[in-house]
Parts: C-alpha cells; sequence; structure tokens
C-alpha cells in the first residue's frame, strides 16, 4: 500500500466495482420503468415516470404467480439447508471421531463423489424421483440435493479442528456419543453450521437445470425455472422480466450481505482441500 | 494450511483413544454406523445407484414414454461415432460448443481472478468491502443472470448496443443471434458471474503464503515479477490445481447462460453437450442415448482432470 498513491488505487477498485454492480442497478431502475421507456434509445438511467406497473402485471397474472415460487423457493432452500445440517453433520461426526470398520472406504467414496459431474446423475434422478412420487413436487427438490459430499466433508474437517479436550471430559463425565455430539460438538461448530446453512440454501435457490425438468405445473415453479418462464411469455416486456429477476435477487443479496462471513469462509474453504 | 495439519495429526490421537475408550466403543459397535445412517440413505439413494442405474439405462433403447426397453447393449455408445445415425451431428455440434466454451472461459477465469486477489490482497480500507461487490454477481443464480444480460445484450433493444451506438461504435453487434459474437457474450457473462468466486479462493490461497517467504525473496532483491514467479506462484499450486479442475468442470457443466441468453442461437451453435443430453433425454424422453452422452462426457473431464493433476506433478519435480 506504501506505494500506491490511494487515489489512484481507490480509483481502479471503485471503477471495477462499476463493472460488477452497474447490471444489477440497471435491472433494479428497469422494474420502474414502463415497458417502452425500458428500451427507449438513447437509454435513461432513471425511469422518467416511476411506476409500479410492472409488478402489478406480473402478480395479476395466474399462469405466473409469482409470489407462490417465492414461497416454494424459501421452503425448498430451508428445507434443504436443514436437511444438508442435520444429516451432513451427524455423517460427519462419525467420520471424525468414532471408529467403525469401513471408515476408510466410506469417506473415500463419498469424496470420490465430489468428482462426479452432476449432470450424470440427472436422468437416473428423475426416474428415482418418479418412481418415489416426488416428481413436480418440492420433495424433488428437497431431498436429491442433500445428498452432496460437500456438507460432510467440509463439517468433517471442521471437527477434525476442535480440541479434544472438552470431549474427553464429557466421556470422563459418563456422556455417550450421541451426548457428546449434540451438546458439545454441535454448539462448538455454530459458525461452520452457519456456514454450511447459507451455502446450502444459495445452492438451492439458485438451482436452474433440475427444477426447469421436474416440476410441470406453474403453481409448484421456484424463481429460476420461473424467470425462464417469464422469458418465454413477456418476451421484450423486460420490465416485468426484470421485476421477477429482481424478486429472486433480493432475499439471496441481503443473506450474502448478512452473512458474508459465513458465505466467504464457505467458499474459502472450498478451495483448500488439495 | 489447516486442513492439511489436522488430517496428519488425527491418526495416532485416534488409535490412543481407541485404547483407552475401548469398553464404551464395544458396546456401542453400532453407533457410528446409526450416526451414518440417515446421510447414507440419501448418498446411497440419489448418488450411488443413480450412477450405476445410469449406467445399465444407457445400455437399453430406454424410451420413457414407451412401456418395452429393450436391452441394446453398446449401440447407444456406438450410435454417438456413427456419422449416420441421427444423433451423430447434433452431439458432436454440442460437445464441440461445449469445448469452445470452456477452451475460452478457463484461461480467462484463472487470470483474471488471480490478477484480482493479488490486488485485493493488501491491506487497506475498505477491502472487505469491495471483495464483496466483486463476489456479488455469484450469489445470483444463472436464471437472474441470464435473463437480464438476456436484456442488456438485446441486438435491437438493449443498453449496449444502444450506448455503443451513441458513442460512435457498431450499435447493432448481434451479441445473442451472432457467431463470434454469442459466443464474446457466453464467456464474457460467465466471467463477469464467477470471477468472484475463483478470486476469493486465491485470496485464501494467498494468505496462506508465509510472510517471511516475501521477505527472503526481497532480501534477494529480484523485483516483483521474480517475487511472484518464485513465491508467489508456487505456494499457490495446491491452489491452482483445485481452481484450474474446478473451472474446467463447471465450464463443461454449462446449461443456463446458452439456456437463456441464446438459447442455441446462431441455429444450435450455441447449444452446449448438457443442454443436448437434457433435451434428448429430458425433453424428447430418449433416455438410454441421453444417458450414454452423459458418461461419454464424464469419461472425457476424467481424462482432463487426470491430464490437469499430471501436468501440476510434473511441475513438481
Amino acid at each position: 500500500m506504501s506505494r500506491v498513491k490511494p487515489i489512484a488505487w481507490y480509483t481502479v477498485l471503485i471503477g471495477l466495482s462499476l463493472v460488477f454492480v452497474a447490471p444489477l442497478v440497471w435491472m433494479a431502475l428497469t422494474t420502474f420503468k414502463t415497458s417502452s421507456e425500458a428500451t427507449r434509445v438513447p437509454p435513461t438511467v432513471f425511469p422518467s415516470e416511476p411506476t409500479t406497473g410492472a409488478f402489478s402485471t406480473l402478480m395479476g397474472n395466474d399462469q405466473t404467480p409469482v409470489l407462490r415460487w417465492f414461497l416454494n423457493s424459501v421452503l425448498a432452500a430451508t428445507g434443504q439447508a436443514v436437511l444438508v445440517l442435520a444429516i451432513a453433520s451427524m455423517a460427519a461426526y462419525a467420520l471424525a471421531r468414532l471408529e467403525f470398520r469401513g471408515k476408510k472406504l466410506i469417506f473415500g467414496m463419498i469424496i470420490a463423489t465430489l468428482f462426479v459431474p452432476g449432470f450424470v446423475l440427472i436422468i437416473p434422478n428423475f426416474l428415482l424421483v418418479d418412481r418415489l412420487g416426488m416428481l413436480d413436487s418440492l420433495w424433488a427438490l428437497i431431498i436429491p440435493g442433500a445428498a452432496g459430499a460437500f456438507g460432510v466433508f467440509f463439517l468433517r474437517q471442521f471437527f477434525l479442528s476442535l480440541p479434544r479436550e472438552l470431549e474427553e471430559a464429557a466421556v470422563l463425565e459418563g456422556a455417550n456419543s450421541w451426548q457428546i455430539f449434540t451438546r458439545v460438538v454441535l454448539p462448538l461448530s455454530k459458525p461452520a453450521l452457519a456456514t454450511l446453512a447459507v451455502i446450502s440454501f444459495l445452492t438451492n435457490w439458485n438451482d436452474f437445470i433440475w427444477p426447469i425438468y421436474v416440476l410441470f405445473s406453474p403453481e409448484q415453479f421456484t424463481l429460476p425455472p420461473g424467470l425462464a418462464i417469464l422469458q418465454g411469455a413477456y418476451t421484450i416486456n423486460y420490465p416485468v422480466i426484470m421485476a421477477g429477476a429482481l424478486v429472486a435477487s433480493i432475499p439471496v443479496l441481503l443473506l450474502f450481505v448478512v452473512a458474508q462471513r459465513y458465505v466467504i469462509e464457505g467458499v474459502s474453504r472450498s478451495g483448500l482441500k488439495g | 494450511m489447516a486442513a492439511e495439519t489436522a488430517l496428519t495429526r488425527t491418526p495416532p490421537v485416534q488409535a490412543e483413544e481407541a485404547g483407552a475408550g475401548g469398553r464404551v466403543r464395544r458396546t456401542a459397535l453400532l453407533t457410528p454406523y446409526l450416526f451414518l445412517l440417515p446421510y447414507a440413505v440419501v448418498f446411497c439413494t440419489f448418488v450411488l445407484a443413480p450412477a450405476v442405474y445410469g449406467l445399465w439405462i444407457s445400455l437399453h433403447d430406454w424410451d420413457y414414454l414407451l412401456p418395452g426397453k429393450p436391452f441394446v447393449g453398446l449401440d447407444n455408445y456406438k450410435a454417438l461415432f456413427d456419422s449416420n445415425s441421427a444423433v451423430y451431428s447434433f452431439w458432436w455440434e454440442s460437445l464441440s460448443a461445449t469445448a469452445i466454451f470452456t477452451a475460452f472461459s478457463v484461461p480467462l477465469l484463472l487470470v483474471i481472478p488471480l490478477m484480482l486477489a493479488l490486488l485485493l490482497n493488501r491491506n487497506f480500507r475498505g477491502r472487505t468491502v469491495f471483495r464483496a461487490i466483486y463476489f456479488a454477481p455469484y450469489v445470483l443464480g444463472v436464471a437472474v443472470i441470464g435473463v437480464l444480460w438476456r436484456f442488456l445484450l438485446d441486438p435491437n433493444l438493449g443498453v449496449v448496443n444502444s450506448v455503443l451506438g451513441a458513442i460512435g461504435l457498431p450499435g447493432d453487434t448481434p451479441w445473442t443471434t451472432g457467431l463470434p459474437w454469442a459466443w464474446v457474450t457466453l464467456v464474457g457473462v460467465t466471467v463477469w458471474w464467477t470471477l468472484g468466486f475463483n478470486a476469493v479462493i486465491y485470496l485464501a490461497g494467498l494468505q496462506d503464503i508465509p510472510r517471511e517467504l516475501y521477505e527472503a525473496a526481497r532480501i534477494d532483491g529480484g523485483g516483483k515479477w521474480a517475487e511472484f514467479r518464485h513465491v508467489t506462484l508456487p505456494g499457490l499450486r495446491p491452489v491452482l490445481l483445485f481452481v484450474t479442475v474446478n473451472t474446467v468442470l463447471v465450464s463443461a457443466n454449462m446449461f443456463g447462460q446458452s439456456y437463456l441468453i441464446t438459447q442455441g442461437a446462431p441455429g444450435t451453435e450455441t447449444r452446449t453437450a448438457i443442454m443436448y443430453i437434457a433435451q434428448v433425454g429430458l425433453s424428447d424422453y430418449k433416455m438410454g442415448s441421453a444417458a450414454a452422452m452423459s458418461y461419454l462426457l464424464t469419461a472425457c473431464l476424467l481424462v482432463i482432470s487426470l491430464l490437469v493433476f499430471r501436468l501440476f506433478r510434473e511441475k513438481d519435480s
């Protein structure tokens, strides 16, 4: 920092920031324009007559129930985050702290699937979900995705880094594995659990290819496949499409602002497994 | 690296404990398996079983809508290499679309985020704010960034062409409908969207490089470039390996950008392998053929990943 002039330095950083922020601001501003103003040449930056017409159009159409999509997205993303926390933390605890036959093999198998590209599983999983009667329902968005190896891998690493003294003290007091897990390990792991919850929520919220193919009824959709429907239905009525995109963006942007530390932590960790 | 030390430290400690708590362990032989059970059920059902089931499907003429699913051996695979088959030209066209996209986006996604990470790897006010801003597009899903850029880059109505026109540049570039522009769009949007992800991983790696190494390099007096080559790059090796393999895999998985921004246009030129597999398997319901394609693509990716690993190993010795 010492050799760089602060003004030049911050000019570069702010200039770069505009590249990332401007398109998002443009999306937000467009939602308050009329359809014709949104595509006017030369373009206007601020809406000349701000209107919430795009939102009214969006909310008023039974074929595109955006509020329902929003609710479905919240339910699916929350449901999956909770499920991942529950099952991954238990499995990770066994792999980090308990001794049993086949431990290495099981862990190896789970890790190996980190390298299995997701698309290989799409077609057989479509058939499985169909067999299980979960097609066109939110269960299809909640359960299969919870099988991902990242949660187990991530929590196992974290549990291994915890000091053993507290667990050993609990053993001396006669606690069994379940009590140690729920009363000692989990409370010590709040940051890691928060990180995993946020990453799971974001991943599920943004999932696109899987919901397009396993959901069919408009009222079952989540926001990402909903946006594809909006694009088809409103073609060049961009304020309506941008309004849908804004609805899909605000929750995750807010979550990112509030839980930035956890998101960055989760992403940083994914690279350090090398 | 905290992760690695934890891994190497574990075995002796566990051996010790197995002796001390041996009696408790024996009475609770089943306990570890009970802890594993819920995850194992989901994992076996939705990862292991489908990985095998998919292979089985690929050996059949598996039409979802028809009752009969006759066994055809390797015919679905052979069709992909037989220029007379119905899928041949579409399959190779889509595979080359994925290859073009990967070939252009991977180098950019390796270099630009590294430069950004080096820029951010200093002490200054507002560092975390700028890092968050550069990362922000990544928290939005492909659906949001897809419809957004489709709007911004609309050849006739989009703001990008209006601004370019207003400052005297060509204002009629077919960003989403013509070649090579559609590739410029798909690669550019993807780089814009995901570079923050790789930058954050690099940044974590940079912070793990011991400061003393830089100080030693400074005493040797090699200048900034020598410092980068002899300290930064070697220190980042494991992270670089991860970023390279991961970026290749993610690029080869490209789907949403083409689906929403170019819709495969012009013609089917920017229809990627995943788009074609999904269309054959989940729109036309020819699942045997689509499953065969997905295994062939997986095999390609495996070979590429192994080559990348090799490359990094050789540089080691």
